[in-house]
This record gives C-alpha cells, structure tokens and sequence, in this order.
C-alpha cells in the first residue's frame, strides 16, 4: 500500500514537468540493445524472418499435441483388390477311365490318341488289337476281345457332391446320352433325366453334372460350388468377361475374366476388398495431406519431422559454439604456441572434406545397425563436432582485436582471474558475430541434416525428419504422382532454413554499428 | 614471398599428413567393411571355404592385415611414389576410375560456376547500388531462397516440371537411349541436352552465396572515402559505380574464385546422384557408401590437396591484385 502511494507520487510530477529546452531527458535515450532490437525489427525481411521460424517452430512443437494421430501411427483401409479365385481351363485332351478290373497303360493311351488323330477305329499294341468305337461326340470306348477296356471323354463329369466319386457305369452312361444329346437315359432299372446343360438328376435329386470345363481354386481349401461353376460357365460360353455371383452367405462379389492364352485357362480374379495400410492416400479430411507410403498421416509426420529437424539443429549449432568459443577464446587470448596449435586443428577439420566424411560416417552406423534413437544423437554429436573450426576462427579474430584494447588492460590491472577475464569481458563483446553466425549456421545445419537423412544416412524411421520424408521421391512414380508426400516437406524445409537466414541477416546489419537507418 | 609460400608449402604438408591418417584411421576402423561383406558373400557360395579364411585370405590380399598405423604408412607410402592402388568397388585402378569420372563433374561445375558468376556479380552490384529499395529486396530475397533451397528438392522440383510435365528433358541419365545411333554432333548435343538440368540446379543453389558476398563487398567500397571523392568530382553515377567502385569489388571475388576450386573438381553429389549423371560425385559416393578404401582415400586426399591449394591460390591472388596487401 505504502510502496503504492510512493510510485504515484513519484509517476505524477513526472507527466506534469517541463523540461528546458536543452535537457537531455527530453531526448529518448535507447540503450545499443534496444537499438539493435529497433533496427531489427525495422527491416523487413528480418520480421518475415521472424514469422516464419515463430510459425514453423509453433507447427512442429504445438503441432504435435494438436494433431490427433502419433508420429508412427499407421492407418488402415479398406480397397478393393482383385484376387485370384478359381481358374478354369476347357477341356480339350481326352481324359480316360478304365473300367472296373480293367487298367489302360498310357503308352495305350497314346496309342489311342494316335488312331484319333488318324481317324483309325483299330489300334494295335503288343500284338492285342484294340478296337475304337465312337460312342457320342467326343466320347469313344475302347475294347479288346470284346471286353471295354476304358472309355475316352472329353466331357468332364463331376458328382453333385463331392463326397462320393461317380461310378464307371454311371459315368459311362451319362456321357452317352449327353454326348448323344439325349435328355434320359436307364440303367439298372432306374431312369435318370439329363438336362440340356449338363445335370444328371435320378427323380428330383442332382445326382452328378457334366461340364467340359475343369474348375480349380486358387488357394487350396476353397470349396467350388456348382452354382458358381455354372455362372462361370455361362459368362465363359456368351464370351462374358465380367460377372457378379452371390455366395451361399449371401456375399456379392464381382468377378472378371481374365484368358491366358500361354495355358490356354481362364483365371477368374474375385473383387474383394481386403484390409491394407492406407500407402499414399489422397489428401482428405481425415488426412489433410494424405498418407506416406507407410499408411501414415503425412501432416503429424511432418510436425515431428520438424521437431527432429529444429531439434537437431539447435543442438548441433550448440555444441558447435560451446566448443568454437572455448577454443577460439583460448587461442585468441594467448596467443603464441596455444594459439598456433589451436589454429592448426582447425586447419586440419577445414581442409577435412566434411560430407564425404559424414557420408562414411553414416554408412557405417547403418552397416553397425545402431538404433535410430541413438543413431539421431551420434549425427548431432558429428555434426557439431565439424562445425565449430568456423565459430573457432571468428571468435579467434575478434578477441585478437579486443584484446589490445583499453578495458583489457583495465581488467588486467583490477587483478581479474583469467578465466574471468575471457569469458565475462572478452566473450560477451563477440555475442553479436556468434549469435549472427549460429542463426547462419542453424539454417546450414538443418540443410545438412536434411541432405543427410534424404540420402538415407541421416535420421532414420520411425523417426520423422523433412529430408527422409523427401526420400520417397527416389522411387520416381511417388515423385511424379504423390506430389503431396514430398512438396510440403520441401517446403517446410525451405521456409526454416530462409527463416534463420532471414534473421541472422537481419540481425547482422541490425547489429553493424555503421549501419546507418 | 617466395618464403611465403614454402612456409605454407610445408604447413599444407603436415595438414594433409594429419588429414590423411584421420581419414585412415576412420576408414579402418568401420564395421562391416568392405572385405568382410565380400567375405560373407564369397563365404555362402557352395562348397566355399568357412567366412574365417576368406576374411583372413582376403585381408592378406587387401594389405588390410597390418595394424592401422603400419597400414597407413605404407599407404602414404604406395601414395607418395604414385601408386594410388585398384578401386575394390570399380575393380580398375583408383586413377582410371577417377580420370573417367573426374572430367564430367568438372565441365558441370565449370559452366555452372561461369553462370554463377555472370548472373551472381550484376545482381549483387545493382543490389548494393540500390541499398534498401524494392530491386534490392527482391535479389536479396531471391539469393537467399537460393542458398536455402535444399539441393535435392530444386533437382526434383526442376525434374517434376521439366522432364515429367513438360517432357523437355530425360528423367535420369547422361545420354539418351539411342545415342549411339548419333551423329557425333548429335551426341554432342545430347549430352548437352542431359546436362541441362543439373547444371541449373547448382547455378541456383550456389549464386546466393556469390551474390550476398559481392553486394556486402560492393557496399563496403561504396561507403568508402575515394567514392566520396569521386563523387565530389561530379563524376556521373554510372562512371563512379562502374569504374571506381566495382573494380575494388572484384578484389574479394579472388578469394572466391580460389575456394572454388576444390568445388570444381568434387563433383555435386547429390545431384549427380539425383540426376543419374556418372561424375566424380557418384562414382566417390557408392565407393565411399560400400567402404573402398583406396577409392575414397584417393578422393579424399585430392579433396584436401585442393581446398589447402585453393587457400593458397587465393591468398596469392589477393596479394597480386590488391597492391597494398603484403604477405610476409
């Protein structure tokens, strides 16, 4: 309350005084830093530099809390796939059935397919002769000494139910009739009815179907049924390359023909819509820039690509000015034998060729399978470690002029340590050239990371990082049709790294005490 | 001078000693380098010999056998009579592989450094001669952008529009697929054709940096006293720019055109890979990535020797060009 009345007291005649003509209070004094701050923010580029680092840093920080979905969330969809169903040949070699107690060797059915071929009803074979007889269209019988052998068919016929095979004689006469074309025929004293498309019924009851087509599952374990084969049929005799079936459970599928003319067999492809990760899907709105092409929401992969990205580049500009200022501060301030030496090293890591080196590096740590997580920390540790001979220098070179100067001689009268003396009066004197030259080198950095990580030798998955996320367009169809997997990230990285050398721009001439606005 | 020079002779001398043993070192140390995978391959063919012996047979025969320190000094050794060793990857020797490289990346890098400088030195001088105007944001901006823009995402940029859309230029490649059915002019032109690409990317990529350092310089000289002076002749704008200033500008450009030289002869990696073209860049990468020692210690070595070189050219040049500087 007290001290309240007395800040009144003391802000009132302050409104209320006029000063002289000639008082300096008349005058707005501003400290070099608000200069410098004022000289900033009066250049342009500077503040969209600003902007733009304030708005990628919100993106990738904020962004990550805000976006729903996790860094490697993987999303599923739905797709219709066409599978391999069935395939289905038509039957064009004879097929052969010996009769019950007979056997017919295949050398005798290559015999038999010899007078076949030369329309010769006797065949002869290891001085038996064999007598070929024409029992409908494409169906012969064949007998020696009068006794049947075997018969030769074409036509295909199959039980109703799988269960029991059909036997010789059923067979035999089934393929008579409907090879003959005719609608009935009796054996054993039962009738049996042969429809026009190939049922073989005993009074109501489907008792076997005949069909020159030869049907077989792609995957073992799928059971054919008739209904199916006869839709198959159908669509294959009306030259049909497309049908749609319902199953007994009711499923509708839609099924397309597809003929092989290498095995001459038609593979009937089944449109099923199969559970798959969502690779590369369209921007939209559950997924405002799509999927990448490990089913994962591309916008929250680059909102942490950018976290690792800022990340790795704050830290890597770090320990390079803790170690550019250690050194350059040493080397700068005694001068002689230290110095030479210090200067020597950081010869020595400029004349080092840097990428190729980083280049063996990373190689190496993905020959040694480090884990990506470890993996991000030796890439910040390299890279800090080749980039501080460049702060070393700068350093080096301002406190050589420092040095010389007056308060330095007064430090060194006052009797300060050291120690002291360097980092508390030389070191803050070379803020303003670091501060530009780590805002410079963030942006450098971030591109090297990037480089790093697009040629794979960077940051690796599951980690995100803007230039592993650009990896993708190595396979050209993503680069010339997934435009929204690689063109953001671009982009992000483009306006990060414009950004800090907007600043550090900025900063410098804001920071040149000749500048003259 | 002349002791100028042999003083930074010899000190170039131990820097590449020390460059060199850090590179072997690095190198010998790997993991999975290249003899043992090849050990491992040879190993599985049927009826080979177990992986020991073929790492022990293979070690032998790749002088991998000694302790790194011996190794490196017989390298040093093989290097100093000029026996740069066979490429394990190439399987041909280091120089063969490196002069069949060498020659492309070097044409790529030299007309690209041409247009940088022809494009970069103009836009830098009109900048600095219009501080603060809108001309002279928009070149700053643009040469930013250019020394922003990663190298990669320009090449596919350019590659999108250029050789997908448009159809102008092949996607990968140096030559087309009937370029021996050519007339050596056509051949010529094709090649040309392949190289257009990526020859624009590194103008772009790399005349940022060139144009920033020429308008900082430019301003320097223009708020020097003698323009002041020149002025106060009543000289006209264009003499004073023109005559006066941009000439003491071209005194830093020196330094430049010395530390480009190792640029000029590294080869542009990413982009050569990129743009599938078979330079130095590409040739050093999958020699460097696969662990072929003799092939990346070559490369890396010339590297060195340019960059200590280059710095040495540059220092010179600057001492022949600007009178009041002496080296001693």
């Amino acid at each position: 309350m007290k001290d309240d009345k007395n800040l009144n007291r003391n802000a009132a005649p302050e409104t209320n005084e006029t000063y002289s003509l000639n008082d300096d209070r008349r005058v707005k004094v501003l400290s070099p830093g608000a200069l410098v701050v004022k000289r900033f923010f009066r250049n342009t580029l500077s503040v969209v530099g600003l902007g733009m680092i304030i708005a990628m840093f919100l993106f990738s920080f904020l962004g990550g809390f805000i976006s729903p979905y996790g860094e490697d969330q993987i999303f599923y969809t739905y797709t219709d796939m066409k599978k391999n169903y069935v395939s289905a040949t038509k039957n064009d070699v004879f097929r052969y059935q010996s009769a019950e107690g007979q056997s017919f060797s295949s050398t005798l059915q290559a015999k038999f397919q010899l007078a076949y071929n030369q329309k010769k009803d006797v065949f002869d074979y290891q001085g038996v002769s064999y007598l070929v007889e024409e029992l409908g269209e494409d169906f012969y019988s064949i007998s020696a000494d009068g006794t049947e052998l075997a018969v030769a068919y074409k036509d295909i016929v199959n039980a109703a139910d799988d269960t029991s095979p059909v036997p010789y004689a059923l067979k035999r006469a089934a393929l008579v009739a409907y090879c003959n074309h005719e609608d009935r025929f009796s054996l054993d004293g039962k009738t049996y009815k042969v429809t026009e498309d190939g049922d073989v019924r005993e009074g109501k009851e489907n008792i076997a179907y005949i069909s020159r087509f030869i049907v077989q599952a792609a995957e073992p374990g799928l059971n054919i049924t008739r209904a199916f084969k006869e839709k198959l049929e159908t669509a294959l005799d009306s030259g049909e390359t497309e049908f749609r079936y319902t199953d007994e459970s009711g499923e509708e599928a839609v099924y397309t023909l597809e003929y092989k003319p290498g095995s001459m067999t038609w593979n009937v492809l089944q449109d099923k819509s199969t559970f798959v990760k969502d690779t590369y899907g369209r921007p939209s709105k559950a997924h405002p820039l799509g999927t990448d092409g490990n089913g994962m929401d591309m916008l929250t992969r680059l909102m942490y690509g950018g976290r690792v990205s800022l990340v790795i580049g704050f830290i890597v500009v770090f320990i390079a000015a803790f170690l550019g200022v250690l050194f350059g501060g040493i080397s700068g301030y005694f001068g002689g034998w230290v110095d030479n030496l210090i200067m020597r090293i950081v010869d020595v890591f400029y004349c080092i060729p840097s990428t190729p080196l980083i280049i063996i590096l990373g190689a190496a740590m993905d020959a040694m399978q480090v884990e990506p997580r470890i993996r991000m920390l030796y890439l910040m540790l390299i890279l800090g470690f080749l980039s501080w001979p460049g702060i070393a220098r700068l350093i080096r070179g301002q406190i050589l002029s420092l040095r010389e100067q007056e308060f330095m001689t007064a430090t060194e009268a006052c009797g300060i340590s050291v120690p002291r003396r360097i980092f508390y009066h030389l070191i803050p004197n070379v803020i303003p050239q670091l501060i530009v030259i780590c805002t410079m080198d963030l942006g450098s950095t971030i591109l090297t990371e990037a480089t790093l990580s697009f040629l794979g030798l960077g940051v690796k998955f599951p980690f995100a990082s803007w230039g592993n996320i650009i990896n993708d367009v190595n396979n050209s169809f993503v680069m010339t049709n997934y435009w929204f997997i690689w063109i953001p990230a671009g982009i992000c990285l483009l306006i990060s790294v414009l950004g800090f050398n907007f600043i550090g721009d900025g900063l410098r001439d804001a920071f040149d005490p000749k500048m003259k606005r | 001078m002349r002791k100028f020079i042999l003083k930074r002779l010899a000190l170039s001398v131990l820097i590449l000693f020390c460059v060199t043993f850090i590179i072997y070192l690095l190198m010998r140390c790997l993991p999975a380098s290249f003899v043992e995978s090849r050990a491992m391959q040879l190993a599985t063919a049927p009826g080979a010999k177990p992986y020991e012996e073929w790492l022990a047979q293979l070690n032998a025969m790749y002088g991998l056998d000694k302790n790194i320190f011996m190794g490196y000094l017989g390298w040093l050794k093989d290097f100093c009579t000029g026996n740069f060793g066979d490429s394990w990857k190439y399987t041909v020797p280091v120089v063969e592989k490196f002069n069949d490289t060498v020659w492309l990346s070097f044409i790529m890098g030299a007309i690209s450094f041409f247009f940088e400088l022809i494009i970069a030195v103009p836009l830098g001088v009109i900048a600095a001669t219009k501080q603060y105007s809108r001309t002279d944001y928009a070149i700053s901006t643009f040469a930013l952008i250019g020394i922003s823009l990663p190298s990669f995402f320009f090449a596919t940029l350019l590659k999108l529009f250029f050789s997908v859309k448009l159809g102008w230029f092949d996607l990968v490649g140096l030559v087309s697929r009937n370029y021996n059915q050519l007339t050596p002019f056509g051949q010529f032109m094709d090649k040309a054709n392949h190289l257009v690409l990526p020859i624009v990317t590194l103008t772009i990529v790399s005349i940022g940096a060139t144009m920033r350092y020429v308008r900082t310089n430019m301003l320097e000289v223009l708020n020097a006293d003698y323009i002041r002076t020149a002025r106060a002749k009543g000289l006209s704008e264009r003499k004073v720019i023109y005559h006066h200033a941009f000439r003491n500008t071209l005194i830093p450009l020196v330094t430049i055109i010395g530390g480009s030289l190792p640029a000029l002869f590294s080869g542009a990696l990413i982009t050569e890979q990129l743009f599938g073209i078979p330079g130095i860049g590409y040739a050093s990468y999958y020699a460097m990535v696969i662990g072929d020692i003799p092939f990346s210690m070559f490369y890396m070595t010339f590297l060195a020797v340019l960059t200590l070189l280059g710095n040495l050219i540059a220092d010179i040049l600057y001492a022949v060009v600007d009178p009041r500087v002496r080296i001693a």
